[in-house]
């Protein structure tokens, strides 16, 4: 599924990834951890698509609308409302039936009475919790999650794990964490990157 | 592909003789004008600056294409270096044009002569390349940047001739007529060595240029290696 | 054609942000009004029709840049734009949708600020009018791409018009050239020749502005 061979990565002088060699199956689940500045977020922005190498190979055999990024920021407009952003992504991911999509997911996740307000009026947990809407939404078959437990309540941190354990079989995983033990279930490989 | 630093002599002792040659032929072997005297002179240097002005653009435009097209890692630099050499090229060329224009009709600026217009709009957007390399962090994105405004700037030429041209209809011309001499022979001669003068002096000022710009890229890659 | 409703997809969210907001369109409206009266105390008396008729395109460039200056804000500040970029579609969707929008808000603005400029100035005939819907489309096209690139840096606002003006003259030429000049087709040709290679170029090229 993903192939890198060689792969570097540098922001002007700086080298953020160097000689990075992995392969990942179908199926599989990478767990990448590394202290701050390693060099996760890049790595993973590269394997969603948002960036390419500066040197070396990074195969990624999903095409952009199987895949499903999850990064830093929550990726919507604080202006719009929870269901105008989740509109906006459906129509862009071309998804059947969208309405209903987006209000299973909505309620899903606990923001269907939310739905009409504007993004900037939530709260963080609120906000995290829709970012994963959105990443669920055209049902990926590769997953990118950049710390994706972080700013998640406990309630929230359990409807991810539920979604992380129903989708296992069916999808491939990169997961960065500064938490790996609870993720450490489902990997089925492993990469620790050094500053 | 040999090192660029070997050639470097090789060009800067092209440039110096070529230079040297090309001030002898415009002060000693072409003919004087009849009508502007010694003045006209400037013409051999304020054409072939413009030319090798464009040569640059073209060049950096060039190396913008490679970049964003194959993704060759000097590219980016290269590309700046040229556009740099054409923003100075370039300023001289307004600046000659301008000592030609003081000479020959009086005024340090004319809006009729289309070349010198034309070269303080493409001035401006060059200038405007380093603002926008300024403000963005080095890396990727401002490589990708730089070269994107590169490309707009070569359609931008001519774009730009045309629609200067077409603003002289309703921007009224002054009574000067900008010069473009029929050349003889001699002129000729001295003409081409000129611009090969010019020529290889901008490959050799990009030459340094590029070299002192790799040194400090090396410079900075074993520092961060040792570190 | 799924290009067609990506772009509509984006343009849409494009309105809804501003409808939002309310905050654009009312001042590219009070600034063109204003920038117009700033003009009648600027021109000496005696000064031409043809004067004012430059001035005109002055005030629409300038009302242009102050409502590009806010497009990108919010896909940069909030990295939303890395959301429209990882969807499936085309890069240059994201681009050609923006300038709809800003296109949209212009007409909108000039809409009132034509009628304006012929009640406080002089007429406006109809090649004006063309020239000024040509003009439109390049100002948006090329501002728009401008746009992107400027609010991913610093001093963003600095930096668009330092970017964005050189670019604009040819569009000066062309659209005041149409107002004064008597027969003023040949700079309405010209002006769709500056639309037409622009929209390719930024068309072409707006992948390698939102990917690193």
């Amino acid at each position: 599924m993903i192939r890198a061979r060689q792969v570097e990565k540098r922001f002007g002088d700086k080298r953020v990834l160097r000689g990075l060699d992995f392969e990942l199956p179908l199926g599989g689940f990478l767990l990448v951890t590394g202290a701050n500045g390693s060099g996760k977020t890049t790595l993973l922005r590269l394997c969603a698509g948002l960036g390419i190498p500066t040197a070396g190979e990074l195969e990624v055999d999903a095409p952009r609308e199987q895949v499903g990024f999850l990064g830093h920021e929550p990726l919507v407009y604080r202006e719009l409302t929870a269901l105008e952003n989740l509109d906006l992504y459906g129509r862009l991911y071309r998804i059947p039936e969208r309405r209903e999509r987006i209000g299973m997911l909505l309620e899903r996740f606990g923001l269907w009475d939310a739905r009409a307000d504007r993004v900037a009026s939530y709260s963080r947990g609120m906000t995290q919790r829709l970012a994963l809407c959105r990443a669920l939404l055209h049902e990926p078959t590769l997953f990118v999650l950049d710390e994706p437990f972080t700013a998640l309540d406990d309630e929230a941190a359990l409807l991810l794990d539920r979604e992380l354990a129903e989708r296992r079989d069916r999808a491939t995983f990169v997961v960065a964490t500064h938490d790996p033990a609870r993720v450490e279930p489902f990997a089925s490989a492993r990469l620790a990157l050094a500053a | 592909m040999s090192s660029p630093n070997s050639r470097l002599p090789a060009l800067a002792a092209l440039a110096l003789g070529l230079v040297a040659a090309a001030t002898t032929l415009v002060f000693f072997f072409a003919p004087l004008d009849a009508d502007q005297g010694l003045s006209q002179k400037i013409f051999y240097f304020h054409v072939p600056i413009a030319l090798t002005a464009y040569a640059c653009f073209g060049w950096g435009a060039w190396k913008a294409l490679v970049h964003l097209w194959k993704r060759e890692p000097a590219a980016d630099l290269e590309s700046y270096v040229a556009i740099h050499q054409g923003v100075i090229f370039g300023a001289l060329t307004l600046l000659t044009g301008s000592i030609w224009a003081r000479a020959s009709w009086g005024v340090w600026w004319t809006w009729s002569s289309n070349q010198l217009v034309l070269f303080l709009v493409l001035f401006l957007f060059y200038c405007a390349y380093f603002m926008l390399r300024f403000s963005v962090d080095a890396g990727p994105q401002r490589a990708n940047f730089s070269a994107v405004y590169a490309l707009f700037g070569v359609a931008l030429i001519p774009v730009s001739f045309l629609a200067i041209r077409l603003a002289s209809d309703f921007i009224h011309p002054t009574v000067f007529t900008s010069a473009g001499p029929q050349m003889s022979g001699k002129m000729f001669f001295t003409f081409c060595v000129c611009l090969a003068a010019m020529l290889s002096l901008a490959a050799t000022l990009s030459a340094v240029e590029l070299s002192g710009k790799r040194l400090d890229v090396r410079l900075r890659e074993l520092r961060e290696a040792l570190a | 054609m799924s290009y067609t409703r990506d772009v509509g997809a984006l343009a849409r969210k494009d309105f809804l942000l501003e409808l939002r907001a309310r905050d654009t369109l009312p001042a590219m409206l009070l600034f063109v009004i204003a920038t117009l009266v700033v003009f009648h105390f600027a021109l000496p008396s005696g000064s031409s029709d043809l004067a004012s008729n430059g001035l005109l395109w002055v005030a629409i460039l300038f009302t242009a840049l102050l409502g590009l200056g806010r497009a990108f804000v919010p896909e940069r500040e909030q990295g939303v734009l890395d959301g429209l970029v990882l969807a499936p579609c085309d890069r240059s969707a994201i681009w050609l949708a923006k300038s709809l929008a800003v296109l949209a808000f212009l007409a909108a603005v000039e809409v009132v600020a034509l009628p304006a400029f012929a009640i406080f100035f002089s007429g406006i005939d109809g090649t004006t009018v063309a020239a000024v819907a040509l003009a439109d489309l390049g100002i948006c096209a090329v501002g728009t791409f401008l746009a992107a690139m400027a609010a991913a840096g610093r001093a963003r606002e600095l930096l668009l018009p330092l970017l964005f003006l050189p670019l604009a003259i040819p569009i000066v030429v062309g659209g005041v050239g149409a107002s004064v000049v008597a027969d003023g087709g040949r700079y309405l040709g010209f002006l769709a020749l500056y639309d037409a290679v622009f929209a390719i170029i930024c068309w072409a090229s707006f992948e390698y502005v939102v990917t690193e």
